[in-house]
């Protein structure tokens, strides 16, 4: 798993070189890289972010300037203003699900990352009888998509009395997040070298102090990678929180804007967009401290 | 007795010797507490409802109705249901157009990021961004750009470009509408597929290309017979996870068009949830999504083998 740390960071001058060998003998020319190189990269670009840039856009116009492409050029705010921002944070219950999603995120986060920590311990590690099987069991509950446990699921929470209750969906939500976190954590362990434990052992460590003080120490990267992806995925999911709460102070921020943001057949545009572009800002932010890790877990993952 | 191995004795003399202690010892104890948390939530909340599932697709249950044992009558049902039929075929068009579309342009995306270009990290990171944005949120700014009057594609053509004269109804007509979905969930799925593509092109050795290039390949052949195939561990990997999430899809048709117009965008899960929740017949809901298992199974051994299958040819020194 360090390779794949690695393999995310720029390659050195001496890389790039080699790298770059190939393709200079069979055309050198500027203008052809600029052609098959440069523009496509910057229509992805371009394409990639541009929903992004419209739904910020929206959001800090007025509304006799939304609607009116014939005065205003729709590409630009003329007069920006912070009206729809002003009306979702003070006028609505946002902050209240901004509250609610955070707390969920953070609550099944927390547990998944624990009770995965445990498991890819036991199964890369404790080397039991069995342990390949039940890692790839693991991995197979990863590949069951919550499309087709909601509905039973939703049985279930009403009986046990959870039903409208956030609550439902900290414990719900680790039917996908354990097994990803376990599936990357394996991997992170499998890096660390046995033979740090073995010393421990001879030194006549416990099992669980060789745990908490060798194994954990040197899986961090591991383990913040895990968190911070079960939080994005958390803060993502969508239709859990859409079968299991009712009520409007209780709903997640995707599920609020959809349900109480879009009422009637006139879309409140401003608001919509402003609500989208809150919800977007924790993950965002949290994305832009942690960028490396999360490419190291994206195709860490994919590489196991 | 020299000094480390004194340390050590001392040290393992010191520990207090409890039951607790020998119980952590004890590694059948130690493996059985490990595994306990993830165990019992994937129990309890992954295998009993997937068999739960099964059986509720069985009964006639609605919200707040345990319901009876029905047999297949559900699925005898669905099977005389068009708009179900329609919403298999639906499911079917959308996953395999999206993940073409997914795969074509990361591919080459990821192709382009692997050169050396200024500011690659920051791209990068950007690039990701699609991906790291909750669904919903950034699909609802997709909604706002397929708006039938404000749509800013639309102006783009008609009043920038000069292309078309009319507006394009993006989401009022059923064929517009899925491309429209389509070209969502492509845009959505570009990145996954290019930093994972990424990943694997950085680990194929520059060496292989320039021995190849003294033997006199061109560039399609390059990439012909050094990319593609050592690409394939990895792109196998992505391409069962991509069909996998993109046949249960649900929030983008859920949050664009919920199932609209007259139902001919539906997924099966949307399907499900519509009748399930909403239309409260729970049995039927259900059925759906029981229905959507058997396509799931094939389609996931059918990526997983059919493309994986070549991974034995190349040895395992790829790495």
């Amino acid at each position: 798993m360090t390779d794949t740390i690695t393999d995310a960071t720029e390659p050195g001058p001496l890389a790039r070189a080699v790298r770059d060998e190939p393709e200079r003998p069979s055309w050198d020319s500027q203008a052809k890289r600029v052609v098959t190189l440069y523009i496509p990269l910057a229509l992805f670009v371009i394409v990639l972010l541009f929903p992004f840039y419209w739904m910020t856009i929206t959001a800090l116009k007025p509304d006799y300037e939304m609607y009116d492409y014939a005065k205003f050029s729709p590409f630009w705010a003329h007069s920006p203003t912070l009206a729809n921002i002003d009306k979702l944070l003070f006028h609505t219950n946002y902050p209240r699900w901004l509250l609610v999603t955070m707390s969920v995120a953070v609550a099944s986060t927390f547990l998944s990352v624990a009770a995965s920590v445990l498991a890819a311990y036991a199964i890369e590690r404790l080397r039991f009888k069995g342990a390949q099987h039940v890692g790839l069991a693991i991995y197979l509950a990863y590949l069951v998509p919550p499309t087709i446990l909601f509905i039973p699921l939703a049985t279930m929470i009403f009986q046990f009395g959870l039903f409208n209750n956030p609550i439902s969906l900290v414990l719900t939500y680790p039917t996908f997040l354990v097994p990803f976190c376990t599936w990357l954590l394996i991997g992170y362990f499998k890096s660390i070298p046995y033979e740090l434990e073995e010393c421990a052992l001879i030194d006549g460590a416990s099992r669980l102090q060789i745990l908490k003080r060798i194994t954990l120490p040197l899986a961090v990267p591991g383990l913040i990678s895990a968190g911070i992806f079960a939080f994005t995925l958390s803060w993502n999911e969508f239709i859990y929180a859409l079968a299991f709460i009712q009520s409007t102070d209780r709903k997640t921020v995707p599920v609020a804007i959809l349900t109480e943001l879009v009422t009637g057949d006139v879309y409140q545009w401003g608001s919509l967009m402003a609500g989208s572009l809150l919800g977007s800002v924790p993950v965002a932010l949290i994305y832009s401290f942690f960028v490396e890790y999360y490419v190291s877990s994206l195709t860490g993952a994919v590489k196991e | 007795m020299d000094a480390t191995a004194n340390a050590a004795e001392r040290l393992f003399i010191r520990r207090p010797d409890g039951w607790l202690t020998r119980m952590f010892d004890n590694k059948a104890f130690l493996v059985t507490l490990c595994m306990l948390p993830t165990a019992g939530l994937l129990l309890i909340f992954l295998t009993y409802p997937l068999g739960l599932g099964l059986w509720l697709s069985m009964t006639d249950a609605t919200i707040g109705q345990p319901g009876h044992f029905i047999g297949l009558q559900n699925f005898i049902s669905l099977s005389q249901d068009p708009i179900f039929w329609m919403s298999v075929t639906n499911t079917i068009m959308y996953t395999v157009v999206a993940t073409s579309g997914k795969f074509l342009l990361g591919l080459w995306l990821a192709m382009l990021l692997n050169n050396y270009i200024p500011f690659r990290a920051f791209i990068r990171a950007i690039v990701l961004l699609p991906w790291i944005v909750p669904t919903v949120l950034s699909a609802i700014a997709w909604w706002w750009i397929y708006d039938p009057q404000f749509s800013i594609i639309s102006y783009l053509l008609v009043n920038v470009l000069h292309l078309r004269s009319t507006y394009i109804d993006f989401l009022g007509a059923p064929w517009n509408a899925r491309g429209s979905l389509v070209v969502v969930n492509i845009w959505r799925g570009i990145p996954f597929v290019a930093i994972t593509l990424l990943a694997g092109l950085q680990t194929i050795s520059p060496t292989l290309y320039e021995a190849a290039l003294l033997d006199g390949a061109n560039g399609w052949q390059r990439f012909r017979r050094i990319t593609v195939p050592l690409l394939m561990p990895i792109l196998s990997v992505a391409l069962t996870l991509s069909v996998l999430f993109t046949f249960s899809d649900f929030q983008l048709v859920y949050a664009i068009t919920r199932g609209g117009p007259f139902n001919t965008t539906h997924l099966m899960a949307t399907l499900a949830f519509q009748r399930a929740i909403p239309g409260s017949q729970l049995g039927e809901g259900a059925a759906i999504a029981v229905a959507m298992i058997p396509f799931l199974i094939v389609a996931t051994l059918l990526c997983f083998y059919g493309v994986g299958r070549r991974k034995w040819q190349q040895g395992a020194g790829n790495d």
